[in-house]
């Protein structure tokens, strides 16, 4: 189950022994990153083609656990690994939800066997993960689930529906979050399971979001068998799972986590602010005063963002903040991407709304298709609204929101009349 | 729906090591944690902010006694090299100066503080600092303060008109420097001057003949501010700091350390004003619940929180990197300049908001605070400037 063989780091290996280690196999084994358009499909198979070659280099999961296949190393070891990495092709976007987000909290909460069973399998590249955790009718009330899941013997009956899922049709496993318990008030009945998507009994569609893309799916569930074995945690606290998850994906989306690795957003991308330059050169616009002035704004505020990524990450770290804090990453990070956003339908002007037919895609019109959904990171992973929530409640203290459904046994809970799990009609 | 009084009780205290509004260096050594302690009782016991509201009238603004002792406790040595005088507790001794200023902010507290250390640093560091022993003395002991008069009334920030000729063995320099931190206070003045060579920076003694010194008024009621004019003021090639080989550099490098103290100080008046704003809106209630709990104030104290956080992640960032002398300095520190400027003020303004009409009372402190702030974002080039500075490492970057 060794990650590598061959160049397994000593015990004593230095960061910058790794690093210069780290340089040559890169240069020697990765391709150079590509500048073209990454349409999802095919991209995921060469990324597990990449994260296979990492593992066998002895270069994944550089700080997950040596027992279950990672490096076992400090952070540290990882960020030069990031680093030297950014010249290169990298599954990077295994990094968020199966590395950052689900194989993170399978460290946390998984029992032996299923650490065994899946997370060297994920560091092969073998096995995408994605979590199963908003319903159609919740939102951000993620406790206010109501797939569920019945006991009957060795396994639990799952039936009910998720929905903005990421690449979930050609993900492996989920996991989901399910009531188990109704006579309790709702974050003390539900449970988290392991699920193996392509089964009998769950149905896979995918969503066409606004760019196009279709990446985002919605799952239905008609009885689907999950053996007891495959619960995360305990049953009826799915919901300290389903925390330290969340605790989990603000990380990754923000930037901060360990367990990704390769270029991740929250760290300033040069490339992104290029684009701005080049746009304001195509057009002959470098010597105005005010699209230097956006031009600045938007490299501060990526600097910024990845500042703020490291103090916060520091601190959580070193206990001087509260785990709740990774909800400033998430919140400014989304602030900040509606701002690039901004910046980049201003300068794309006209050529970021209308181009010839044959045109090959300019970063232009990239911003003008991009502005179109920019919302979704102020969305996806918790709203901004709920961030500020969090931010407010539970890292400085301030009252929280009344809630009509504190204390109170869930099937006794009022829902909407939208609240049945309904098809689809996209 | 019925609201329960319980249910709106603060659930603080959240952090057991670390203030609401925030710190701005998170790692510091134990010797580092111990310094900023001392300084934060000495400034709590010694510079209250009813001892600042004393000085408001005064012409100096700042209490000499106090920064005497404030002296003895290393405020001006830390820039300096050990075989001058000189001292830091850490490797690099702009990481201890900022503690001092992040504590002065979070008081309002007085004292010239920014120009100085610059005076003491420029000084320090310059070939011929043999010839400057005794303005350096009596600065690291606090027996005198300095100026550093570098900016010009109508130009922007570095752009030098003053000249200096040269005059039988002198240089004369003629020229209106403002505004000067503490020029009507200061023993000594450094001043930049363009030569037929290019910049050079000279010390000079602040009743030099022909040198006239006019105190300002300003925002800050305790931060005094001069306009200097030069006309024909003879010094000795003796006081020559920087020669113009090396002047540019010199002056840009005390700009970064100036602007990384100064943000410090910004951060600090931030985390004090947070804070007191998150207490008030605990405890005023506004129809039977207090206006913490009110989701629309909560929602802006979290956008502010989120602020704040970034405020001291720049200020860090561009700190460090001007201690170890990174090459990103320059940068670093323009960001931390384009970033807290704004945001410092509007975050007090929104402060203000939250206070509702006793905000904008004499009576009440938060707006020393926001005259400190206001007064910061202006001072060593403005965010606009250094806006200027970022595009053109960004379309150089892209070149």
């Amino acid at each position: 189950m060794s990650n590598s063989s061959t160049t397994a780091p000593g015990p004593d290996e230095s960061v910058d022994a790794f690093r210069m280690r780290a340089r040559a196999w890169l240069a020697e084994n990765m391709p150079a990153a590509q500048v073209a358009d990454r349409t999802r499909d095919g991209r995921f198979d060469v990324e597990r083609v990449l994260q296979r070659r990492l593992w066998d280099g002895g270069f994944a999961g550089i700080c997950f656990p040596a027992e279950y296949g990672g490096r076992g190393l400090p952070t540290a070891y990882q960020h030069a690994f990031t680093e030297e990495s950014m010249p290169y092709d990298m599954p990077v976007s295994m990094n968020v939800p199966t590395f950052g987000i689900l194989a993170a909290t399978l460290v946390d909460f998984g029992t032996h066997e299923q650490k065994l069973r899946h997370l060297p399998a994920i560091l092969r590249g073998e096995e995408l993960w994605v979590q199963f955790l908003s319903e159609p009718s919740g939102g951000s009330d993620l406790a206010g689930c109501l797939t569920k899941a019945e006991r009957d013997g060795d396994v639990f009956v799952l039936s009910g529906s998720k929905i903005w899922s990421s690449s979930a049709y050609v993900s492996d496993y989920a996991m989901c979050l399910a009531r188990t318990n109704w006579d309790v008030p709702k974050h003390r009945g539900l449970t988290m399971f392991i699920v193996k998507i392509h089964q009998p009994g769950i149905q896979v569609d995918q969503i066409r979001q606004v760019d196009g893309s279709m990446e985002f799916c919605q799952e239905f569930f008609d009885d689907v068998q999950i053996p007891v074995a495959d619960v995360v945690g305990e049953i009826d606290d799915g919901w300290t799972v389903t925390s330290r998850l969340l605790v989990h994906e603000r990380n990754a989306v923000g930037g901060g986590s360990p367990f990704t690795s390769g270029r991740s957003t929250g760290h300033e991308s040069s490339s992104d602010g290029d684009q701005l330059v080049a746009i304001a050169r195509a057009s002959g616009r470098e010597h105005d005063g005010r699209v230097r002035d956006l031009i600045a704004r938007a490299h501060v505020d990526q600097l910024v963002r990845s500042q703020l990524v490291d103090r916060i990450t520091t601190g959580v770290t070193t206990g001087k903040m509260v785990p709740p804090c990774s909800s400033i990453i998430k919140l400014f990070g989304a602030n900040v991407s509606i701002d690039r956003a901004e910046i980049g339908l201003e300068l794309a002007a006209v050529e970021g709304v209308a181009w010839l037919p044959d045109a090959d895609p300019d970063p232009a019109r990239m911003f003008g298709e991009a502005s179109l959904s920019r919302q979704g990171i102020a969305l996806g992973g918790g709203s901004n609204e709920i961030q500020r929530n969090i931010i407010s409640e539970r890292v400085l203290g301030m009252p929280r929101e009344y809630a009509a459904d504190r204390e109170v046994p869930y099937r006794d809970v009022r829902r909407g009349p939208s609240s049945s799990s309904r098809r689809s009609t996209t | 729906m019925t609201y329960l009084l319980e249910d709106y009780t603060l659930t603080v205290p959240y952090m057991a090591k670390q203030a609401p509004g925030g710190v701005m260096e998170l790692v510091l050594s134990d010797e580092q944690e111990e310094f900023r302690q001392t300084t934060q009782k000495f400034l709590g016991a010694q510079s209250p902010i009813s001892a600042t509201r004393a000085l408001v009238s005064s012409a100096d603004g700042f209490d000499r006694e106090m920064w005497k002792r404030g002296a003895e406790l290393g405020w001006v040595s830390m820039l300096v090299p050990e075989a001058m005088g000189g001292g830091s507790l850490s490797e690099f001794g702009l990481a201890d100066l900022v503690l001092v200023a992040e504590e002065m902010g979070r008081l309002v507290a007085p004292g010239p503080l920014v120009p100085t250390n610059i005076v003491a640093f420029a000084l320090g560091r310059s070939p011929a600092a043999d010839g400057h022993t005794d303005v350096l003395n009596a600065l690291l002991a606090g027996d005198a303060v300095a100026a550093w008069a570098h900016a010009e009334c109508g130009r922007r920030w570095g752009d030098v008109a003053v000249t200096a000729t040269t005059d039988a063995g002198h240089l004369v320099i003629t020229g209106s420097k403002q505004p000067v931190e503490a020029g009507a206070q200061a023993s000594h003045l450094l001043l930049s001057a363009q030569s037929g060579d290019g910049l050079v920076q000279v010390i000079v003694p602040a009743d030099a003949p022909g040198l006239t010194v006019t105190p300002m008024g300003g925002l800050d009621l305790v931060r005094r501010f001069a306009r200097v004019d030069c006309d024909h003021v003879r010094v000795p090639m003796s006081a020559v700091v920087s020669t113009t080989d090396r002047a540019h550099v010199d002056v840009e490098l005390q700009m970064l350390v100036a602007a990384v103290v100064q943000c410090a100080e910004t951060v600090g008046v931030l985390s004090r004003v947070f804070e007191m704003t998150l207490e008030y809106v605990a405890d005023r209630y506004s129809f039977g619940r207090p206006l913490a709990s009110y989701q629309a104030l909560k929602h802006r104290f979290a956008d502010m929180k989120i602020w704040l956080e970034a405020c001291c992640a720049t200020a860090t960032a561009a700190t460090r990197a001007v201690a170890a002398g990174r090459p990103d300095a320059a940068e670093r520190v323009s960001a931390a300049k384009v970033y807290i400027g704004p945001r410092a003020t509007q975050i007090i303004q929104d402060c203000v908001q939250m206070h509702g009409g006793i905000g904008v009372t004499w009576e009440h402190d938060i707006h020393l605070y926001l005259r400190r702030a206001t007064v910061n974002r202006a001072m060593y080039g403005t965010p606009s400037e250094h806006a200027e500075r970022i595009a053109q490492i960004a379309f150089g970057a892209s070149a």
